[in-house]
């Protein structure tokens, strides 16, 4: 039962609570109002909060010079190629350890999170040194495979846990109908995962959108991403707080929009199951 | 067709047997019901004629094909799940279609199949609902449907009317005993409620521990069980069992004595005692009766019109040609 | 529980994902492990042969090694102390009634999905620039001087940045795990007379403590590979060089990569240390 609060203590706690939640925004804010201000205004002093001229030019010239829509372009394909690439390898492995377990199930699943533990400077040059060999420096091709190997156990890992909440009598039932395995997983098992699914697309796609250690050592020119191109601002040349929040803003617009959709996703995806 | 024979057949899960090596025919329309306690591998007895779980050894024939490594697809049975099991994405019409789709019917046949089913369960007006708004019962019918349409050689059921409140079970035991007259189809019904078994059943398979204690019709089991666990798992309320000097009267380890064969008296009987609760049911009224000298509560059951309450005493008279005898291992003399 | 025939599907369905993270770890983990052992400069030579251990001494006995032991620990401690009790303390004021709640936690969440390099240079602009940051105006508005935050107080910065980053990661675990929480557990105590601090001490900190202990070793594990953050900040400078960076710029940068490979072995070491705990606690999870 919710417990009854006095009147006082709930509108002390929401004023603290939305202050601390505006102090702990403020960057974002601030990023999206100085994007909409010209260069001088950006500096001005003191700083100006919403009495100043709004403008969209920084949002043309961002693009305009450093051609922001290939970035972008780059962005989604590669956070969405390597999301259902993913997707594709780990529904038949979540499906397996998730209905027809058996004693190494356990083992393999936590097998799959420590590959996720590796930390990728260690395995930077031979990674680096393969993509050389191969001719996937710079391409999106070669980031993708990357992004989709390092997400893969959060996949696996997310499938397994929604899979695990389908009555295994569902698909029992299916087989006794005599479905096939492959009429079982596309008719029965999928549109009933539909949702789980889409969760774990989601924080997929964001968590490659944000990558920022593959992407900045293993891209140049062709296939870097707007964590690259975001990069390229820390050695600028002169005036460019206000190009700099056009282009931020645009890199983490579309990703802030998706995560608010996936707050509670966050937590099961990222913690793998212990905390519920 | 529908004739099943198991030969031999054992399951083990990691070193643990749960059926032993058993022997079973069941016979083309019959309905045979495998009662026993939780745990007592009615269920993995089921799974494994279904084909979702592969048996440690032995045989299953279906029809005289050995069935034994056939897929459950390709078994020729229906299966209706304790959980109903319907798809929650599809409608009931899509639900009740299902393995005829799998089985690659062309649509008319399809649908004509499944108006017939509907028809059957009156689900006709439901058919465009999914599973989530429909009742209990209604979901129940859902699953029985989308057993018939396929025609099986055979109905499998994993105690289904578990989930179903008490007045609901007692008209789905009709509607199946109904369809099983209609039908005349081989049932194979798994509960642990001994009252669905001999209710529903041609032929009882009481299970304890993996192994069969007794195979016979609902009477056989009831009038000559073959051991104490038959005895006291059949009937209700329960069989009284005494075990001790009054059995040696009878030269037997144990006797045991239905509660309906027990006479009641104000004045005279064998056993006299107090009554320590009386449960009046309108049409029985059963007295647990203690004090008799014997170690054991006696339970018996006598008609609803009889007024004894709480402290009275009374003598009790089990009548002698129905009192069973068993040896020190249970088993009957 | 399942048949011999579903079982060899699962292990054939099985395959290609276990197959590609067997490569993915393997592969280059062998090749780390081979270039640990050589003398290797790929613009200095290349293969100058087999060395033994001597990258391994070599790495542990430069003289950036201990600094950037140092840094490495000063960061994700930091970074764990701030947001551990800082997200504690959020998630029991989120637990709250209070209006518009849904919209606050929108708010807090927020900063997680900012990438790290947008993080860490609007941060560095905007805020902490020593002339134009926002945070110099308000060092000026009370009359302090304003900090050379990226050169004088690199530490505090990226502490900051990355502790701005993963607040609210921890804030949502422990409120997630605080809701969990039976409130009539709570009540019970409140009847036996328990005060809010102790209720706090005695019901709540034992129901998160393993929510904590999640938060804790996972954002290790995270934090001990921080990179794009000091990538775009100092670049590594100012005493900012994290064990993580400085094999980066063994690698990468001065391409010496039989000491850079030594290098991730030892960091290979240490993560699967702290991966060992967080293993065990998942793996009981799975247990249930």
């Amino acid at each position: 039962m919710a417990r009854a609060v006095s009147f006082n203590r709930k509108t002390f706690n929401t004023v603290l609570a939305w202050s601390i939640g505006l102090l702990i925004f403020f960057p974002i804010l601030w990023t999206i109002l100085t994007s909409f201000k010209t260069e001088g205004q950006a500096i001005a002093d003191p700083p100006l909060f919403l009495m100043f001229d709004w403008t969209l030019e920084n949002y043309a010239i961002v693009q305009e010079r450093s051609d922001y829509l290939r970035f972008l372009t780059n962005s989604v394909i590669i956070a969405g190629g390597s999301t259902l690439l993913g997707i594709f390898v780990a529904v038949p492995a979540a499906w397996s350890m998730a209905f027809v377990p058996s004693k190494r199930t356990k083992d393999i699943l936590l097998w799959m999170l420590s590959t996720k533990m590796l930390p990728a400077v260690g395995v930077l040059y031979p990674i680096y040194l393969i993509f050389i060999e191969l001719g996937l420096l710079d391409t999106k091709i070669g980031l993708v495979v990357v992004l989709m190997l390092i997400n893969l156990p959060i996949i696996v890992w997310m499938l397994y846990t929604y899979f695990k909440e389908i009555p295994s009598e569902i698909l029992e039932a299916a087989r006794m109908d005599g479905a096939s395995l492959r009429s079982e997983i596309l008719y029965v098992l999928t549109p009933m995962a539909i949702p789980g699914i889409a969760s774990t697309i989601l924080l997929n796609f964001i968590l490659a959108w944000n990558e920022a250690f593959w992407t900045l050592n293993l891209t140049a020119a062709q296939a870097a991403p707007l964590t690259a191109f975001i990069a390229s601002y820390s050695s600028p040349e002169g005036l460019f707080y206000a190009k700099l929040s056009a282009a931020s803003t645009m890199a983490i617009a579309p990703i802030l929009i998706l995560g608010w959709f996936s707050q509670k996703q966050l937590v099961r995806g990222l913690t793998f199951g212990a905390v519920k | 067709m529908g004739r099943i024979v198991l030969e031999k057949v054992t399951k083990k899960f990691e070193h643990v047997e749960v059926i032993q090596p058993l022997d079973l025919t069941i016979e083309e329309g019959e309905f045979v019901v495998f009662v026993g306690p939780s745990g007592c591998g009615k269920s993995t007895l089921l799974r494994l004629i279904a084909g979702l779980e592969d048996v440690s050894s032995g045989d299953i024939y279906i029809d005289d094909q050995n069935a034994t490594d056939l897929p459950p697809a390709q078994r020729r049975l229906a299966m209706v799940f304790q959980s109903y099991a319907l798809y929650p994405h599809m409608s009931v019409r899509k639900n009740i279609a299902f393995p005829l789709k799998m089985a690659k019917l062309d649509q008319a046949e399809i649908d004509r199949r499944v108006a017939a089913a509907a028809e059957v369960l009156s689900l006709t007006d439901y058919l465009d609902r999914r599973p989530g708004q429909l009742s209990g019962g209604q979901r129940q019918r859902v699953a029985i449907g989308r057993a018939i349409v396929r025609e099986p050689s055979a109905f499998l059921f994993d105690e289904p009317l578990s989930n179903l409140d008490a007045a609901l079970r007692v008209g789905m035991r009709l509607e199946i005993s109904e369809l099983h007259a209609r039908l005349k189809t081989t049932m194979i019904y798994v509960t642990h409620d001994q009252v669905e078994a001999m209710t529903m059943a041609d032929k009882i398979v009481v299970l304890q521990g993996g192994v069969i204690e007794q195979v016979g019709s609902p009477l056989e089991l009831y009038r000559n069980p073959r051991n104490r666990f038959v005895a006291g798992f059949i009937g209700s309320p329960k069989m009284n069992f005494i075990e001790g000097p009054e059995a040696a009267k009878y030269d037997a380890h144990c006797i045991g004595i239905r509660p309906e064969h027990i006479g009641v008296s104000e004045t005279k009987g064998e056993w006299k005692g107090s009554i320590s609760v009386s449960e009046h049911l309108g049409s029985d009224t059963f007295f647990h009766v203690h004090d008799t000298g014997l170690a054991e509560t006696i339970t018996v059951r006598a008609g609803g019109e009889v007024a004894f309450k709480h402290g009275d005493t009374v003598y009790l008279s089990p009548r002698p040609e129905m009192i069973h005898k068993f040896d020190a291992e249970g088993l009957r003399l | 529980m399942a048949t011999q025939h579903s079982r060899s599907a699962a292990r054939f369905m099985m395959a290609p994902a276990v197959m590609l993270l067997l490569a993915w770890m393997l592969v280059p983990l062998i090749m780390t492990l081979y270039f640990s052992f050589k003398k290797y400069l790929p613009l200095r030579g290349g293969d100058l042969g087999w060395v033994g251990f001597d990258n391994y001494v070599r790495f542990v006995s430069s003289s950036s090694f201990w600094p950037s032991v140092t840094t490495t620990l000063i960061i994700v401690g930091g970074v764990l102390a701030i947001t551990l009790i800082l997200g504690t303390l959020l998630a029991l004021l989120l637990d709250q009634p209070i209006w518009g709640q849904g919209v606050v936690r929108i708010l807090v969440i927020a900063p997680f999905f900012v990438m790290p390099t947008v993080s860490a240079l609007v941060w560095k602009n905007m805020f902490m620039d020593p002339n134009y940051g926002l945070l110099s105006y308000l060092w000026e508005f009370f009359g302090a001087e304003p900090l050379q935050w990226m050169s004088h107080a690199s530490l505090t910065s990226i502490i900051t940045i990355v502790s701005w980053q993963w607040l609210p990661f921890a804030t949502l675990i422990l409120l997630t795990a605080i809701q969990s929480l039976d409130h009539e557990q709570l009540e019970a105590s409140e009847m036996d007379g328990a005060t809010a601090l102790k209720r706090f001490w005695y019901i709540v900190l034992p129901h998160l403590s393993r929510a904590i202990t999640v938060v804790l070793l996972i954002q290790t594990i995270f934090l001990l590979s921080i990179f794009a953050e000091i990538f775009v900040t100092t670049a590594g400078a100012f005493g900012s060089k994290t064990l993580t960076y400085l094999i980066f710029q063994r690698v990468l940068e001065s391409q010496n990569v039989g000491l850079g490979s030594a290098g991730g072995v030892y960091a290979i070491i240490l993560a699967n240390i702290v991966a060992i705990f967080l293993m065990r606690i998942v793996g009981k999870n799975l247990d249930k």
